[in-house]
């Protein structure tokens, strides 16, 4: 019988795993559809930043109540997968508790205390879930209600929250029937009174069934947890940390300079300045039509969105009615990217199938309503950067396609004739010291 | 000082000629040389800077737009030309300090012509003012501030853009006034809705303009003035308060403006 047990395990263990690397090689595919940016200046920074934004959590304090609760489920989610240890290591040896006889000293009972402690943490993200849920569907909070979330995104959501309260159900129920741990005489603050009202009065055998379906439960559920998250949006548990070390350490307001252009415009204003010459292939492309001439980083923050949606709710043009939201800039790069590689992987045209980031999945008129204000970036919590993807799309309509509004291709008229953005001679420009 | 004596500017060409080299070149921008209302806080900024004895100059016709609008629209071309442009002037002139009073500008020359050659060190002008205050070049006794309710507007490329906070709000507290923070400021502030060039085209469609939910904020406070740090923010915040019919009540006005007026100048 324990033989089956760990042959079984054993299986499905290599399954879950195997099935995670696939997927995940995946996304690091569709991520290096971007173009190259090396980021690998002032890692002190970079550390601090990490430390700091994504370990720290320090950006989510702008909002203490979703805080509160978030850091709960976050330090629950580290510290209750320590005991995941000895269920992989159960599972692989078929033994019980492995760690209670090597942990309960004499006198200091550690494996029971930290047991205790998991229970209690459980118990509180089983309340944070629920917390999460009413918020979701009972108070509607505006920026969770939202109609970005239409659909999947919703489900998603909804789906995770469930899967931790199942989760966290098992943990319980399984340390609550099982008898080798409530016959330590340890006082368990929430799997003993439970085990008192619900399986006093129940056979040994079955307590042992109702643990090993809970075992199983808990063990299926981690793995399919793990398999779901690359379809998810609670990827965003792995990829903040990356994402936070490699994110912008320069002022907010600075954007990325253009090289191809300085070239060209240095051809334009000196003749004798040639431009270094393209390599073989490469095609001279202004800004960015598809996910391919984003940057691999740009594409990284897509797929860390965990579409919470605080860039949108600060966000000066969609707290305006307008149609920009800069959480579905990223929930659009990430469709594009997912779709691309799906066509990939059925052999399909991937980039070529005739559609693009710009203009298929994100609009003209979203992208002219941005203010650049940097407020969808300030509140992102795992420092992702929309501004970045909307300027870059920008520039592709403008220097790509010449497409942008009449009034503001007007300014641009001027700034080029005039040196100004009104209508005004350059030879006034000192006017205003004589004028009264 | 005589009104005259106060208003006086040299250009960069003149006082390189008298064998001058300026500290500080004054970037003035195109709607502090323009635009009727930032003209004039141009010209309060000009006060202060010959009140105190700073040793300045400005470009003149020799300005030009900085580029913001270009990079921001996403025409890099027309932005690197004007860059170059501008770079190729201040440095032949030798410009090392530049204070201005428009963050965009600010922003665009700090942050963005270094990568094209251009490496000034740029103060906006609330910095300016701050350290003249801080080392008592210029003095605020009473003034007709004093006791106010006053609310400070955050523009986007000081504020968030350049992590410049607290600057202006030194300043504005060295009135004696009452400052009072909006809900929405500091990291947190509100956009005036002129950014990233939209201050030169219209709006997309909507249920409101983005000046005019600042606008009701700020409001909120019941402030005597808003002060604003940015050429646009000024604009948008005037037609946001003109919007409410506020405009007899509320003014908004800009920190060089308000230190001028304190100090009579």
């Amino acid at each position: 019988m324990h033989l089956v047990s760990i042959i079984a395990f054993v299986l499905i263990f290599a399954a879950a795993v195997s099935l995670f690397v696939i997927n995940i090689r995946k996304i690091l595919r569709n991520i290096n559809l971007g173009k190259d940016q090396v980021i690998n200046d002032n890692t002190p920074a970079r550390w601090r930043q990490m430390v700091l934004v994504a370990l720290g959590q320090s950006k989510m304090l702008a909002r203490p109540i979703p805080a509160f609760f978030h850091v709960i489920i976050y330090v629950g989610f580290i510290l209750i997968n320590i005991e995941v240890i000895e269920i992989l290591v159960d599972g692989f040896t078929g033994s019980h508790r492995t760690f209670m006889d090597v942990l309960n000293f004499d006198g200091f009972p550690l494996y029971n205390i930290a047991i205790a402690f998991f229970e209690v943490l459980c118990v509180l993200v089983l309340i944070a879930c629920f917390v999460f849920l009413y918020r979701r569907y009972i108070s509607k909070v505006p920026r969770l209600a939202s109609k970005d979330l239409d659909g999947w995104p919703r489900k998603d959501a909804t789906y995770i929250l469930l899967a931790e309260i199942v989760l966290m159900t098992a943990l319980l129920v399984m340390n609550s029937a099982d008898h080798a741990l409530q016959s330590t005489g340890f006082n368990f603050p929430i799997s003993t009174p439970l085990y008192n009202a619900l399986f006093q009065d129940i056979s040994e055998g079955s307590l042992h069934t109702i643990v090993l379906v809970a075992w199983w439960l808990h063990l299926v559920g981690i793995l399919a947890y793990l398999n779901y998250l690359p379809f998810s949006k609670h990827f965003h548990i792995v990829l903040a940390f990356p994402n936070v070390w490699y994110a912008k350490l320069t002022p907010k307001g600075q954007f990325t300079n253009m090289e191809s252009v300085t070239n060209e415009v240095k051809a334009m204003l000196d003749p004798s300045f040639t431009p270094p010459p393209l390599a073989e292939g490469e095609v001279m492309k202004f800004g960015a039509k598809d996910v391919n001439d984003l940057s691999w980083k740009n594409l990284l923050d897509a797929y860390s969105c965990t579409e919470c949606g605080r860039c949108t709710s600060e966000c000066p043009a969609n707290q305006t009615g307008k149609l920009l939201s800069p959480r579905r800039i990223m929930m659009a790069t990430r469709d594009r990217m997912e779709d691309v590689g799906k066509s990939l992987d059925a052999k399909g045209p991937g980039l070529a199938d005739g559609k693009t980031l710009l203009y298929d999945y994100i609009s003209a008129e979203e992208l002219w309503a941005c203010t650049s204000c940097n407020a969808c970036v300030q509140a992102c919590p795992v420092n992702i950067d929309p501004l970045n993807i909307i300027v870059e799309l920008r520039r592709s309509m403008v220097m790509e396609d010449s497409k942008m509004p009449d009034a503001l291709a007007g300014a641009m008229t001027n700034i080029e004739n005039n040196g100004a953005p009104w209508q005004f001679s350059p030879a006034d420009r000192l006017n205003w010291a004589t004028e009264n | 000082m005589s009104n005259a004596e106060l208003l006086k500017v040299t250009t960069m060409a003149t006082a390189i000629a008298e064998g001058r080299t300026p500290e500080y070149l004054f970037w003035v921008g195109c709607a502090g040389s323009f635009d009727d209302r930032a003209k004039k806080v141009t010209k309060a900024l000009v006060k202060i800077l010959n009140f105190a004895g700073i040793d300045f100059a400005v470009l003149g016709t020799e300005e030009s737009c900085s580029g913001d609008p270009a990079k921001r629209a996403g025409n890099e071309f027309l932005y690197q030309m004007m860059a170059m442009q501008n770079i190729a002037t201040l440095n032949a002139y030798g410009v090392k300090k530049i204070v201005t009073a428009c963050p965009h500008c600010f922003n665009t020359l700090k942050n963005e012509y270094p990568a094209l050659g251009g490496e000034y060190e740029l103060v906006h002008h609330t910095q300016l003012l701050q350290s003249l205050l801080d080392s008592g070049k210029i003095t605020i006794e009473g003034g007709e501030f004093k006791g106010k309710r006053i609310t400070f507007h955050d523009p986007c490329y000081l504020g968030r853009g350049n992590d410049i906070y607290e600057a202006p709000r030194e300043v504005i507290k060295k009135l004696d006034v009452e400052l009072v923070e909006m809900k929405r400021s500091k990291a947190n502030g509100f956009c005036c809705g002129a950014g990233g060039a939209q201050m030169f085209k219209e709006a997309e469609p909507g249920n409101q303009e983005v000046n005019v939910n600042r606008a009701e904020e700020a409001l909120g406070q019941n402030p005597a003035v808003i002060a604003v740090g940015c050429p646009f923010c000024n604009t948008m915040m005037t037609d946001g308060v003109k919007h409410f019919e506020k405009e007899a009540e509320v003014k908004v006005l800009d920190v060089a403006e308000m230190i001028a007026q304190a100090n009579d100048l």
